[in-house]
């Protein structure tokens, strides 16, 4: 018995070794899945895999927080994978590094893959210099989630189309809180988010960037507009503006504390478990609000596509498994199992998410959603200006100093790419 | 024996030391000091025609850089307050463990030991846990005391001193065994002496202790200081530097310019910088030291 157990490693081994030229024919793919999705694709990869028996998909699941920098000295090394997940602001960054293959070909010769039939404006993230470089897995994009019922006390029957309608709605739901004393925060914009002044920029006409993207220019008069908003709800505290007041969202929400709140679809799926169930029929999402008549507001196309590396030696077999990944019927799957929202309008049509009435907002809002700067010093770049968020939120600064001065930072964070395009000419 | 063979053998004999010394030690700091002369990043990684020699304009962008002000503030803060507590903290074990009075001595060495050999990553991920706002064993035995729930590690005010006392729990056994064995070579007739001249508690400690712990001490300081001002990891896995920044520390600055943004030249000049502010911190220690001893 002992013999035969120490003896075991060693018949494995050759039997490893004895199936070995058979194996020889199946092309190994190496995908790397982010987070959650890392983990929730794998049944999809085990189908792949039966249908088709030649590619084999070694699956490498990273936390998001490790991703960005695994894949850049992953480039750095020269080991990047075949096929990877990609947040589509990411896209810009691993173009200028020339990391990513175009996949205009493959798009163009397949017979599933239609790109008009995926929400434009998603689909332009994914375009850099008139080419293709990643084709949408999931969309996200952000609306508002609000109390019905409150909304309704304060006599808004639907979610006010423009922001000045959620000024005044906010007034009124602020002024019945104090009559019966209570705290109320009746639109919360966290100080810690980018998102909604981002938003709220690109409401008001863009141009965060001047002179081909090596200025800032959020001290221009259209970001200065959407800034000067965005303070208003803080100086006449329809927000809190620290983040210590609120420390349980879905707790303040049901209180009533906070009545309107913007964020993405990941949350349809939280308020559905952590909403009490006597409050589930109390809250609905909407699209933005939007700072001129046309509705609704635009929001940010953000997401998550599948790109295939430059170095890859199986570039077939890679584009096998993104169009697999990206079909209709996939993703369609996969949002029955995440909750990840599908880029195909034809997808909507199915009865999941045709029927999930939290999810109809979406739908609408990703009609209306446009690109952000696509250069690779943007993610830094707004991750810097949630300070400046906070600078306003609490008056350390007032709107023109702020901007003024987080336009210097953008400046110094852009610098190298002012003596590029300076060269270039 | 002649001298010169001699020297030679000895030089063979160092040589192993010297190469992996120089190859894995001397070479790259020497990189990352020309590293930090360029501006390498992403678009260099890319394409080397976008690779450029700055001069020092690295060191001049991180002073017109907020963050690396902020940064700096943090790394100060927790220096200042986590560097005298640890000591403080290590050296009262120390005293515990030496007393006559203690029982299971070997035991509680090995338990304050425990953490400084345990893997940061895992402790930090339990005291993750510990600090949870509403799930959080800290916070739940605060709620006896009637006080309310602290978001430990996402309110600005309570981040960092939520990090030092992490810090601190993690590190003091190290120089609480220092300090153990710099008091068993204390000579035990000084206090018997003292005790004979009626000498208290607290006079034994100050006259006798204190002063002879004192190359012990300034060892444990040096040591202590020259390591918080390399905080990272705690951050790193407990808040991503936040919220807002606030336990965002130079190391982790660096490894964000760095890494993230991949912004390699100017992480290389913050590096420099540290090195800088940490060795003009241990020059004025050894000068201190060197006043009082005359």
């Amino acid at each position: 018995m002992n013999r035969l157990r120490a003896i075991t490693p060693v018949l494995l081994l050759l039997a490893g070794i004895s199936c070995g030229p058979q194996q020889e024919r199946v092309t190994v793919l190496k995908f790397w899945g982010f987070g959650n999705e890392g983990e929730m694709v794998q049944p999809l990869i085990r189908e792949f895999e039966r249908m088709h028996p030649d590619i084999r998909v070694e699956v490498q699941q990273i936390p998001w927080t490790a991703a960005h920098e695994k894949l850049l000295t992953a480039y750095a090394g020269g080991s990047t994978p075949d096929v990877c997940q990609l947040g589509n602001t990411w896209i810009p960054e691993f173009t200028v590094l020339n990391a990513l293959e175009p996949l205009d070909r493959f798009a163009g010769a397949s017979a599933t893959l239609q790109l008009d039939d995926i929400f434009p404006g998603v689909l332009r993230t994914n375009i850099i210099d008139s080419a293709l470089y990643g084709v949408p897995w999931y969309v996200d994009t952000r609306v508002v989630y609000y109390r019905k019922d409150i909304l309704q006390q304060a006599g808004y029957e639907e979610f006010p189309a423009t922001w000045s309608g959620v000024l005044k709605a906010s007034e009124a739901i602020q002024r019945s809180a104090a009559a019966k004393k209570k705290v109320a925060y009746p639109f919360f914009l966290p100080t810690n988010e980018w998102v909604p002044a981002i938003a709220l920029g690109m409401q008001s006409g863009g141009n965060f960037l001047k002179n081909s993207g090596a200025n800032g220019n959020f001290s221009g008069p259209e970001f200065t507009r959407a800034f000067t908003l965005l303070s208003e709800f803080y100086a006449k505290r329809y927000s809190p503006s620290g983040m210590q007041l609120i420390t349980n969202l879905y707790n303040s929400f049901s209180d009533g504390v906070i009545v309107m709140y913007i964020t993405g679809p990941w949350n349809i799926g939280e308020f559905t478990r952590r909403i009490p169930p006597h409050q589930q029929k109390l809250w609905m999402t909407a699209p933005l609000p939007s700072m001129d008549s046309l509705t609704p507001g635009i929001s940010l196309p953000l997401g998550t596509s599948l790109v295939m590396f430059r170095e890859s030696r199986h570039k077939e077999a890679a584009w096998k498994l993104i169009e697999y990944l990206s079909s209709v019927e996939t993703s369609v799957r996969f949002y029955g199992m995440t909750g990840n929202l599908p880029p195909r309008r034809s997808a909507w049509r199915d009865s999941a998410l045709a029927s999930n009435v939290y999810a109809a907002a979406f739908y609408r809002q990703l009609q209306r959603v446009d690109p952000l700067p696509q250069i690779p010093e943007w993610e830094q770049i707004v991750i810097r200006l949630q300070t400046y968020v906070e600078y306003v939120a609490t008056g350390t600064l007032a709107v023109p100093e702020a901007l003024r001065r987080f336009d210097g930072e953008v400046d110094v964070i852009l610098e190298k790419r002012r003596w590029m395009v300076e060269n270039a000419r | 024996m002649n001298a010169a063979p001699r020297a030679a053998a000895a030089w063979i004999f160092l040589s192993p030391a010297l190469a992996v010394i120089g190859i894995f030690f001397v070479l790259p700091v020497l990189a990352a000091f020309a590293l930090s002369f360029t501006d390498f990043d992403i678009y260099a990684l890319g394409n080397w025609d976008y690779f450029r020699f700055v001069g020092f304009q690295n060191y001049v962008r991180i002073f017109e850089t907020p963050l690396f002000w902020t940064a700096l503030r943090n790394t100060f803060y927790f220096v200042l307050a986590g560097g005298p507590l640890s000591v403080a903290v290590s050296l009262g074990t120390a005293l515990m463990l030496h007393s006559k009075l203690a029982r299971f001595r070997t035991f509680y060495r090995t338990v304050f030991f425990l953490p400084v050999v345990s893997s940061l990553i895992a402790v930090a991920i339990i005291w993750r846990y510990l600090y949870h706002p509403a799930h959080g064993l800290l916070n739940y035995a605060l709620s006896f005391a009637g006080i309310g729930p602290v978001d430990w590690l996402g309110d600005t005010a309570v981040a960092m001193p939520a990090i030092i006392v992490m810090a601190v729990w993690k590190n003091f056994g190290y120089n609480m065994l220092i300090f153990l064995a710099g008091l068993q070579n204390i000579p035990d007739d000084l206090y018997e002496a003292a005790h004979l001249d009626g000498a208290s508690g607290w006079q034994q400690f100050r006259s006798i202790t204190l002063p002879m712990l004192k190359p012990t001490t300034v060892f444990v300081v040096m040591i202590t200081v020259i390591g918080y001002f390399q905080l990272f990891a705690e951050p790193y896995v407990m808040t991503q530097g936040g919220p807002l920044n606030s336990t965002t520390s130079i190391v982790y600055l660096m490894y964000e310019q760095g890494f993230r943004w991949w912004s390699m030249g100017f992480a290389a000049a913050i590096a420099f910088v540290l090195f800088a502010i940490i060795l003009a911190f241990t020059l004025v220690q050894m000068l201190l030291q060197r006043s009082v001893k005359r």
